[in-house]
């Protein structure tokens, strides 16, 4: 059972509110964006990278997507520039840059 | 059949569990509570309850596991004292505001420093803010039935709070006294299965504990905290109300001793109120209006209830087993100071310090206590001296 949460705004009053801040639904982090915090960011080139996706698990947000055993481009929302999968990253195919 | 036993505070305590039979309980030991989880463990060894229990490296980590085994639906508890309790800080703010039961079986130690290991209420004080509900005991006897309600008032619907059962270290955590126990059917019918309606491990509802709330959300989150709080206050007396059913034994948020009627009175918690009662059997043989109020629930704070109960008082003494070094007393008399306040009340008042590190209190000590009261009645002579050390050396 998944409980509607849609009311559960900026607006709401602490009445309306769940216990404890308690959020009855799955996956909600996903929400929050903690790719603002980071001030370098990992780029992805293609071209280099040979999909052996030794990054992907390395990656302490999951801000890495696979699709159908492929890696995605980066998930910016939650990568925080950590630069882990750059060290990692065998081929050459991430580089740490400034800004976006 | 309730039967007649006699037991320390530790083994009221551990025979009260087994009688619950919680699911899981993390602890790690520290005198004077150490008995409760080495006894519950004995219980676990012979078969006689299948909580499980955690041997865990700190009481960060106890508090942690109760919490984290309360989220996933298990009704929880740990034991603990003095520096034990202050390990659990942080922890003992995330179960209040996750709005988690868990029961902490505290045995009031002196914090540090110098080290002790004695009594007194520097430990649960400290942690009066921390959104805890906290009740305490004179003597085996309540916090036997303390404990047996515990569970009960914090997991009500209305409340959700965490709830903190306190006893007075060695004076009744290690003294054996004559106790009145439940039958065990009894108290498995009045604690009843514990049946959240919200839980990590609940199939087909997955949730998030304990979410990062900011600006925007925090103060509402508190204020929802704080009604629990003062909802507490029902459920305590409910619950109070339902337990002297079974047992015949009466409780509400103090206890008023002789105090209908006082006209000198003192406000104290714990065990020395049990001396102090003597001392007033003593006065008023000798026609002298002595009383007391002792206070039960500090968590959520009476102060009305107080109040009122302390109208026709004229000289009151507010005795703090904890000194807050706010340069105004303890934290009973400033509670106690904000209620009278509050209350428009002219009642003069001492506040006093006694009894820190175990330091012992005596019958002739509170005897002395009632008859400075009596003059500082007669000649109002309390109000340049509002804050005293009772038994120190000088």
């Amino acid at each position: 059972m998944k409980i509607n949460l849609d009311h559960l705004t900026e607006k709401c009053a602490w009445t309306d509110l769940t216990e404890g801040m308690q959020m009855y639904a799955p996956g909600t982090s996903a929400h929050f964006k903690t790719g603002e915090w980071s001030t370098i960011k990992p780029h992805y080139i293609i071209d280099k990278c040979r999909q052996c996706l030794l990054c992907v698990p390395t990656c302490p947000d999951s801000a890495i997507p696979v699709k159908n055993y492929k890696r995605q481009p980066f998930d910016l929302d939650h990568c925080k520039g950590c630069g882990i999968c750059a060290k990692v990253c065998p081929f050459g195919a991430i580089e740490m840059k400034e800004g976006e | 059949m309730a039967k007649r036993e006699r037991l320390s505070g530790n083994e009221a305590v551990a025979y009260g569990l087994k009688q619950i039979n919680p699911d899981v309980f993390p602890a790690f030991p520290i005198t004077p509570s150490t008995e409760i989880p080495q006894y519950y463990a004995a219980y676990i060894a012979n078969g006689e309850v299948d909580t499980e229990f955690i041997p865990v490296e700190s009481e960060h980590s106890s508090m942690s596991a109760a919490i984290g085994a309360e989220a996933a639906g298990a009704r929880s508890l740990t034991a603990t004292s003095s520096c034990g309790l202050a390990l659990m800080w942080e922890e003992l703010y995330v179960a209040a505001s996750n709005r988690l039961p868990v029961l902490l079986t505290l045995v009031n130690r002196a914090l540090s420093g110098p080290i002790n290991i004695n009594a007194d209420h520097s430990d649960s004080m400290g942690a009066r803010d921390s959104g805890w509900l906290q009740i305490y005991a004179e003597n085996n006897q309540e916090v036997y039935d303390n404990l047996i309600q515990a569970y009960r008032i914090a997991e009500h619907a209305d409340v959700r709070l965490p709830i903190m059962i306190c006893q007075d270290g060695f004076i009744t955590s290690h003294a054996v006294e004559n106790i009145m126990l439940l039958d065990d059917a009894d108290v498995k019918k009045f604690v009843g299965e514990y049946e959240p309606e919200h839980y990590l491990l609940k199939k087909d509802e997955p949730m998030a504990v304990g979410p990062y709330s900011v600006s925007n959300y925090y103060m509402e989150a508190k204020r929802a905290q704080a009604q629990a709080m003062y909802n507490a206050k029902k459920v305590i007396m409910d619950v109070a109300d339902e337990f002297y059913q079974i047992s015949g034994r009466r409780y509400g948020f103090f206890e008023s001793y002789c105090l209908d009627d006082a006209e000198i009175a003192i406000v104290i918690i714990g065990s020395a109120a049990g001396t102090a009662k003597d001392a007033v059997d003593i006065l008023r043989n000798e026609g002298i209006k002595a009383g007391i109020l002792k206070i039960r629930v500090f968590r959520p704070f009476p102060g009305e209830e107080i109040a009122a109960a302390l109208k026709n008082v004229k000289a009151l003494a507010i005795m703090d087993r904890a000194d807050s070094f706010s340069n105004q007393g303890g934290p009973l008399a400033a509670e106690v100071g904000a209620a009278l306040f509050r209350a428009k009340s002219d009642i003069k008042s001492v506040s006093y310090v006694y009894g820190l590190g175990g330091r012992d209190i005596t019958v002739e000590n509170f005897i002395d206590l009632y008859k400075d009261l009596e003059n500082t009645d007669a000649h109002g002579s309390s109000d340049d001296l509002p804050y005293r050390y009772l038994g120190v050396r000088s």
